[in-house]
């Protein structure tokens, strides 16, 4: 038998049938579901008199929109209003599996699958949202997809795809204390590109990998598409089925060992050839702050702001010089002397638990710096919230002077009312630093749950090994 | 969904790597629960000089008279040219519905990102890939040339030049089949309904635990 790779374990389990032309339809065990993406796929549903093909596959959730305090009274926004009772009427006329808002399982969809045990190795998972890569932690073939997708999947339980190519990114070595899962998939963009990945699968492996946590893992994945990547995976090992151990949805009893028998297999074997490999030494990887309106425009937070005038592709060039101009800043400056206006504390990418206390830890008895004018923590889900303030960690923040909201998307995307105004410029834990991404005008700049602590408290970006 | 066979049409050049789908449609617009009505707000933060919100009348707002979609020359253009890694970002279909709902019939680039790639096809929109060689000597001449038109033919899979110099293109025989018929994919789809059900018997065995 030819050795395989952890992605072609999972499309070969899931191929349906393959057209002539490669195209394959691909079976989809989970589709998880939220407000902005999925109202004109229920709709195309009903108007064609279609039925989900397995409604116990959706579990659907708010999150883009939802306020993050104040939330006994309901959605201010009419707009966002109308948009999540819209979710809640589909899943109610589907009979679909909901967290509603004030549910304590309700949080950002990419957070509750993995807390829920709703993702599961071995899984196929889609969500019409770009940063699905995330469930790839768990050994899943997990992709984002538009929504006259989302339309196809909940028709027809499938995809349809060709097969990707497939890429390793070894992460070699260990990272030194301080870096964490953030800075290593900052650092493997800014290498790489945001185009890099392009029409490949990532698996990301190596020692750095394996030695990340399960959050550490989400981190990574949930960035794969940043750069490029539809999907994002790492292999299976003992912390992976250690995570999922218990969960709400994981499987009981004698499922469970038969499960993960099953799930013992997937990884890549020993010689299963990728048709990219790249290799990143851990050891060379600072504390990560891009600088730009592209994740790829990264640093070391001992680097200084590229000069455009240096880089002989012009249209490269350009961009760089708008970027320069949009966020404020001068070729060559360090990236230790930029202060900030705003700091937030979450997303998909950064607002589990482990996040959290990473935050605090740096927080712990210090104060927000004066010229910090918000310092936002918004929880991923309802549970991480309990869990942290059964931790303290709440009173660690709002102590310091930080606000404590309730879960969802919140600043990442400034759909709801947390925002930056024109020319803010925040420190972010989430994933795109696009212009205007975070509120018009506003210029984010990516960084780890530490880093962004420590630009809490020192109103400027430094290297959080060097606090105190 | 419409179909495509055909098009003689305008060229509008768009100067920009990366244009990601936050720029395409920002993110207070997607609060709508509809499919059509987004083209007033196709690179919203760019095409005003004043600040969107939805319900607002479009059409009082204050234009950029410097981006590009704002110059009178570009009225009506159904081809945008742009730039390497197109459509970045978020998955967000409503920056494919922007750019039909605006006009776009085709957009043609170096490269997409993967799920707009995707989202265009299911719309009708026909995303193009040419060497970066060939979209650098397009955007000269469609910068230098008032009027420039491209056709493009999806059977003969062309693209073809004022000067009549034609240059092949990619394209996915599926996807084109659909495109060129205008099919619905679930309904086709929907005809291996025996084969999903075989695959879901045999998966139920092999793995139980996932139904
Ligand atoms: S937290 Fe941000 S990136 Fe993640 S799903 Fe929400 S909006 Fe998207």
């Amino acid at each position: 038998m030819t050795a395989k790779t952890l992605y072609d374990k999972l499309w070969d389990a899931h191929v349906v049938r393959t057209e002539e032309d490669g195209t394959a339809l691909l079976y989809i065990d989970r589709h998880l579901v939220h407000e902005v993406t999925s109202p004109q796929a229920f709709e195309g549903l009903r108007l064609a008199g279609r039925k989900p093909w397995r409604s116990h596959s959706v579990v659907a959730v708010p999150d883009h929109n939802v306020p993050t305090r104040d939330r006994d009274q309901g959605i201010a926004d009419p707009v966002s209003r109308t948009q999540v009772e819209t979710l809640q009427q589909n899943v109610r006329h589907f009979g679909l599996t909901f967290f509603p808002m004030g549910d304590i399982r309700q949080g950002i969809v990419h957070v509750i699958g993995p807390e829920q045990g709703a993702t599961l190795p071995g899984m196929t998972v889609v969500c019409g949202d770009s940063h699905t890569s995330t469930h790839g932690a768990f050994g899943a073939l997990a992709m984002g997809i538009g929504t006259s997708e989302v339309e196809h999947v909940l028709a027809t339980q499938c995809l349809l795809q060709k097969k990707m190519k497939s890429m390793l990114i070894s992460v070699d070595g260990q990272v030194g204390p301080g870096v964490t899962a953030k800075d290593i998939v900052l650092a493997i963009i800014g290498e790489i590109g945001t185009a890099g990945g392009t029409g490949h699968a990532i698996e990301f492996g190596g020692d750095a990998i394996r030695a990340l946590s399960m959050e550490g893992r989400m981190t990574v994945c949930n960035m794969a598409i940043e750069a490029g990547a539809r999907a994002g995976m790492v292999a299976v090992d003992d912390t992976t089925i250690d995570y999922v151990k218990g969960r709400p949805f994981a499987p009981k009893g004698a499922y469970w060992h038969q499960a993960v028998a099953a799930w013992r297999e997937l990884h890549s074997d020993p010689d299963a050839r990728f048709d990219r490999v790249v290799h990143i030494d851990a050891a060379g990887i600072e504390p990560q702050v891009t600088w730009g309106t592209s994740p790829e425009m990264v640093l070391p937070v001992s680097g200084k702001v590229p000069n455009p005038d240096a880089v002989t592709d012009e249209v490269k060039a350009n961009g760089m010089r708008r970027a320069l101009e949009y966020m404020g800043l001068t070729a060559g400056m360090p990236v230790s002397d930029i202060t900030v206006d705003k700091i937030f504390i979450g997303s998909c990418t950064n607002a589990r638990l482990e996040d959290i206390r990473a935050a605090a830890e740096v927080v712990k008895g210090r104060r927000v710096a004066g010229n910090v004018k918000l310092a936002l923590v918004v929880p991923g889900s309802g549970l991480v919230k309990q869990q942290a303030e059964a931790e303290g960690l709440d009173r660690i923040f709002l102590d310091a002077g930080f606000e404590w909201r309730e879960p969802g998307c919140s600043m990442c995307l400034a759909m709801n009312a947390d925002r930056l105004e024109p020319g803010e410029r925040c420190a972010s834990t989430s994933n795109r630093n696009f212009e205007s991404r975070q509120g018009l005008g506003g210029r984010t700049h990516l960084v780890s749950p530490a880093m962004a602590a420590a630009a809490a408290v020192t109103g400027r970006f430094v290297d959080v090994r060097e606090l105190n | 969904m419409e179909k495509f066979e055909t098009l003689n049409a305008l060229v509008c050049p768009l100067d920009r790597s990366n244009v990601d789908t936050d720029a395409i449609i920002p993110k207070q617009y997607l609060k709508s629960v509809k499919r059509t009505g987004f083209g007033p707000n196709l690179f919203d933060d760019w095409r005003y000089l004043d600040p969107g919100e939805p319900g607002m009348d479009h059409g009082q707002r204050r234009v950029n008279p410097d981006f590009v979609l704002n110059q009178p020359r570009y009225a009506g253009a159904q081809i945008l040219l742009a730039r390497k890694n197109f459509g970045c970002g978020s998955s967000r279909e409503h920056a494919v519905w922007a750019l039909s709902n605006h006009g776009f019939r085709v957009v043609i680039a170096p490269s997409f990102a993967d799920i707009f790639f995707n989202n265009s096809f299911k719309n009708g929109l026909l995303p193009l890939i040419l060497d970066e060689a060939i979209v650098d000597q397009l955007f000269h001449e469609a910068e230098a040339t008032p009027g420039y038109r491209l056709t493009v033919d999806l059977q003969a899979q062309t693209v073809v030049t004022p000067s009549g110099a034609s240059f092949p293109f990619q394209v996915d025989p599926f996807r084109r089949h659909c495109l060129l018929n205008g099919l619905d994919d679930i309904g086709l789809t929907l005809q291996h309904g025996e084969d999903i059900r075989a695959y879901e018997t045999r998966r139920r065995t092999e793995a139980p635990w996932l139904f």
